[in-house]
């Protein structure tokens, strides 16, 4: 939505702003309407994203948000384009911007938004079409990380390693994250440095997911990784992360965590 | 047609598909020195093999004595003896080390007080060849799958397999010689067309339950790969065996898992009653998930339903109590919550059997190679084109598959697809340039989507035929349903001809998708229905009432579906393997199935 641009320079680019688009009226005779405002932009045409309204009679459409997209979709306008995979909240695929905080469309019921449902792609990401952006550098920077277990002992040939309950208690709350960059792009740290070597909320919970891990033998190569001024650092605890997360987790405690670790490394 | 720029590609092996199956054979691949692409059409962690949540089946005996015979035994009885059982024998004993393998690789399992995995009983699960339940879902809580598909991603990465995210393949490409060259994929960023050229494809794509109205998967489940295999004239097998999982949550159709019944849960029909114990005296609740799907639509059928429609029963597992649902059903209890509404920790769940999982599909042999059955040879292997996971049917779920053996079979195949092409085939083998004409095919079928002006909306043709799937293919079927099925399936079919989309841009084009995937739906939903309303008796997951029971004599053979130039469908059949692999056990003969 928004191109990367230097500090200090606060106006928008002209081709991000977004217009009024068309309006989509609810068909004759529906009883309990609804306004969605969904943001449109399509990159085949040299015109700058929009606003189209649908009107949608809710004793028709299911329970979510993803359940009116797939109607409007289905039914009144088939150009609409957004990612959707598992409607249950689980996959991660459908994390948008809905009446002002990053969710997943699939789990964010309708009648939890008061008055109209606005809904804009994640914040700050490169737009690719519509509400589906741009994750590559998103997945890029979490493989960055080295998310897989290292250990030098081998582990037992017929057997698994060992873990105690409380050892693999340490890694809930972070093993579940879908990486659905809800949190990333809810961080103003993020938008501004993640494309400069900041990782994001997500990307550092699962570092510390791997440092937590009692099997992993690499803890101080992976704090090591981290210590610079803008992978881990640039968190400013500003918390979005926490408070946006559709799946309840707490990435900025996981943040927290990590910094303390790396100051009692020094 | 407008001319389609093609970049070309060329990998020792192509992989399609990232869910579980498809990546560990990727990992595999690379591991073992093959160039390998993965292509898929949603970031790997997007596969549905995230949702899968109870646990993956292996007999290490963690909790209680197990034995892989065992494990075979429960299997084998649990396909209504339709598995081939030296596929079986190879799952169930590669089982154990591939849980070890996935544990090695840091899958965060959950933990016994002894430091060792955690694992719970699952329906069908039994020690000693029948006797009572056994512990052998190896779990990371209730979020096994996603546990799963992280891990192996996270492998992908670390042998730099290369993936090519959000490319929906098209078509396969297949040479003079009677061997399958590559597949041909759009990558959506762009519009751009890629043709990927590679001594072995393997298809890796996962099930097709989108064909029903109510499903417990993902939208992306729409039998890609086996729609490809029949276009080009290979053979689908045992697709009228459809699973309907018992606990699919009311109205969203969200999986509630076995799991829940695992732990203690149990079902409960209007009455308060606990009706399975009419039906599995023995195991009850946590009988095989077709007997439990016909006992409750049975008790719904005669007035027991719960609520004003009589359409649903209660699943119950508030008795376990908050602190232990928390810990070790977590996701139910968020799931409840969110799709009924439900707190699970005070009130049951209601559920309803939905359409879950797809036995049938691509017809492989136990290292995961494609077969193309002949007369002489019902074995005889389609070079260059591999199949795994629940696109493929290897066929070790025949007629009924136990809850866990998917996430099994996933890492079990996936694995052995990479084992077996290290012995055939030699990395940076020198390969054959390509016909001039491979990509005609699928940019053919592109261009007669995306130009589509007729007078249906995809939308409309994908609930007509979900419509007929529900009404006519469910858990019950008779010949009168599934022969005007058929006839309605077919015109279903015939109204692909006025589809129409809307947008006719080459990027990021999910109108143009979804007909692609509508096609590919239609091709499985016909095998499914057609196959339904050949076989004559009742096995497994295909509920005749009109031939209530099952026919060794006659039936003990799978169906192999091959579709016709006139888009009608052409059934042989193939033995069924009884005898195992090897001499460490003895081939289980057909008995009554009771539990």
């Amino acid at each position: 939505m928004v191109a990367l641009m230097p500090l200090g320079k606060f106006l928008l680019p002209a081709n991000s702003k977004v217009g009024k688009g068309k309006t989509f009226a609810a068909p004759a005779g529906a009883t309990r309407v609804k306004k969605f405002h969904i943001y449109r932009w399509d990159p085949d045409k040299d015109e700058n994203p929009r606003l189209d309204t649908y009107e949608i009679d809710l004793d028709k459409c299911g329970p979510m948000v993803l359940d009116a997209l797939i109607k409007i979709k289905d039914e009144v306008d088939s150009t609409l384009t957004f990612r959707r995979s598992c409607r249950e909240g689980v996959c991660g695929s459908c994390s948008m911007n809905i009446d002002g905080t990053n969710t997943l469309s699939c789990i964010k019921a309708i009648s939890e938004v008061k008055g109209d449902v606005t809904i804009y792609p994640l914040p700050h990401m490169a737009v690719v079409k519509d509400l589906v952006v741009d994750l590559d550098h998103a997945f890029a920077q979490y493989e960055a990380i080295e998310p897989w277990l290292k250990a030098d002992t081998a582990p037992p040939p017929n057997g698994e390693r060992l873990q105690s309950p409380e050892e693999r208690k340490k890694l809930d709350g972070m093993w579940e994250c879908i990486m659905c960059f809800c949190c990333s792009t809810s961080c103003p740290s993020y938008w501004w440095n993640g494309q400069r070597g900041y990782l994001g909320p997500a990307t550092l919970m699962q570092a510390h997911r791997w440092v937590q891990d009692s099997r992993d033998e690499h803890t101080g190569e992976r704090l090591e990784f981290l210590e610079d001024g803008m992978r881990l650092f640039r968190c400013h605890t500003i918390m979005n992360c926490t408070v946006t997360c559709p799946k309840n987790l707490n990435p900025a405690r996981a943040i927290a965590e990590l910094k303390q670790l790396m100051i009692k490394r020094e | 047609m407008p001319a389609y720029e093609i970049t070309d590609h060329t990998y020792d092996v192509v992989v399609v598909g990232a869910g579980g199956a498809g990546l560990r054979a990727a990992l595999g691949m690379s591991a073992a020195g093959f160039s390998t692409a993965c292509v898929t059409k949603v970031y790997p962690t997007r596969s549905h093999t995230v949702a899968a949540q109870g646990g993956i089946g292996a007999a290490i005996g963690n909790e209680t004595a197990d034995d892989w015979r065992w494990h075979m035994y429960d299997t084998v009885k649990g396909s209504d003896w339709l598995g081939d059982q030296d596929a079986i024998e190879y799952m169930c004993r590669n089982a154990i080390p591939a849980v070890y393998e996935l544990e090695h690789f840091g899958l965060p399992f959950s933990r016994r007080e002894n430091g060792k995995m955690y694992q719970r009983p699952f329906g069908g699960h039994t020690s000693n060849f029948g006797e009572k339940p056994v512990p052998r879902s190896v779990a990371a809580a209730d979020r096994t799958g996603h546990a799963m598909l992280h891990t192996l991603y996270q492998q992908c990465l670390k042998h730099k397999a290369k993936f090519f995210n959000e490319y929906f393949a098209i078509d396969l490409i297949m040479g003079a010689d009677g061997a399958c060259k590559g597949v041909i994929a759009q990558c959506l960023e762009d519009g751009t067309i890629h043709r990927f050229r590679a001594q072995t494809v393997v298809l890796a794509t996962g099930g097709a339950g989108r064909i029903y109205f109510s499903s417990t998967l993902a939208h992306i489940c729409t039998g890609d790969g086996g729609a490809m295999v029949a276009r080009a004239g290979l053979p689908l097998q045992d697709m009228e065996f459809v699973q309907f999982h018992p606990t699919g949550i009311y109205s969203a159709g969200c999986l509630i898992t076995e799991a829940c019944r695992g732990e203690g849960g149990y079902l409960t029909n209007a009455e308060g009653v606990r009706f399975m114990e009419k039906y599995a005296p023995n195991t009850k609740d946590l009988a095989s998930r077709d007997v439990v799907s016909r006992a409750m639509t049975i008790e719904m059928r005669e007035g027991r339903g719960v609520g004003p429609h009589k359409d649903h029963m209660l699943l119950h597992v508030e008795h376990l109590g908050a602190e232990f649902l928390h810990e070790k059903l977590p996701g139910i209890v968020e799931t409840a919550m969110i799709f009924a509404g439900i707190d699970a920790t005070k009130d049951p769940i209601p559920v309803l059997p939905t359409c879950h999982y797809s036995m049938g599909g691509i017809p492989t042999n136990y290292h995961g190679e494609v077969l193309r059955p002949t007369a002489a040879d019902p074995d005889a292997v389609f070079p260059g084109l591999m199949a795994v996971g629940e696109a493929a049917c290897a066929s070790v779920h025949g007629a009924n598959r136990l809850g866990t053996n998917s996430l099994t079979d996933l890492v079990v195949f996936g694995r052995a697809a990479a084992l077996r092409a290290a012995e055939v085939l030699t990395p940076q083998a020198e390969q054959a340039p390509l016909p001039k004409d491979s990509a005609d095919l699928a940019l053919a079928r592109l261009d007669r989507l995306r130009q589509a002006n007729g007078k249906l909306r995809t939308s409309e043709i994908r609930l007509s035929m979900q419509r007929t799937m529900q009404n006519d293919a469910a858990v019950f079927r008779t010949k009168k349903t599934l022969d005007e099925g058929w006839q309605k399936i077919q015109e279903v079919d015939a109204s692909l001809a006025e589809i129409k989309i809307a947008d006719r841009s080459m990027i990021w084009n999910t109108d143009l998708i979804e007909a692609l995937e509508l096609e590919n739906l239609m091709v499985n939903a016909k095998a499914v229905m057609y196959c339904a309303g050949i076989r004559e008796e009742s096995r497994g997951a295909h509920a005749r009432e009109d031939f209530p029971k099952r026919d060794d004599v006659n039936w003990m053979k799978h169906t192999l579906a091959t579709f016709n130039d006139k888009g009608g469908i052409d059934v042989s059949f193939r033995p069924v393997h009884t005898k195992p692999l090897s001499d460490d056990v003895e081939s289980i003969a057909p008995q009554v199935r009771v539990y």
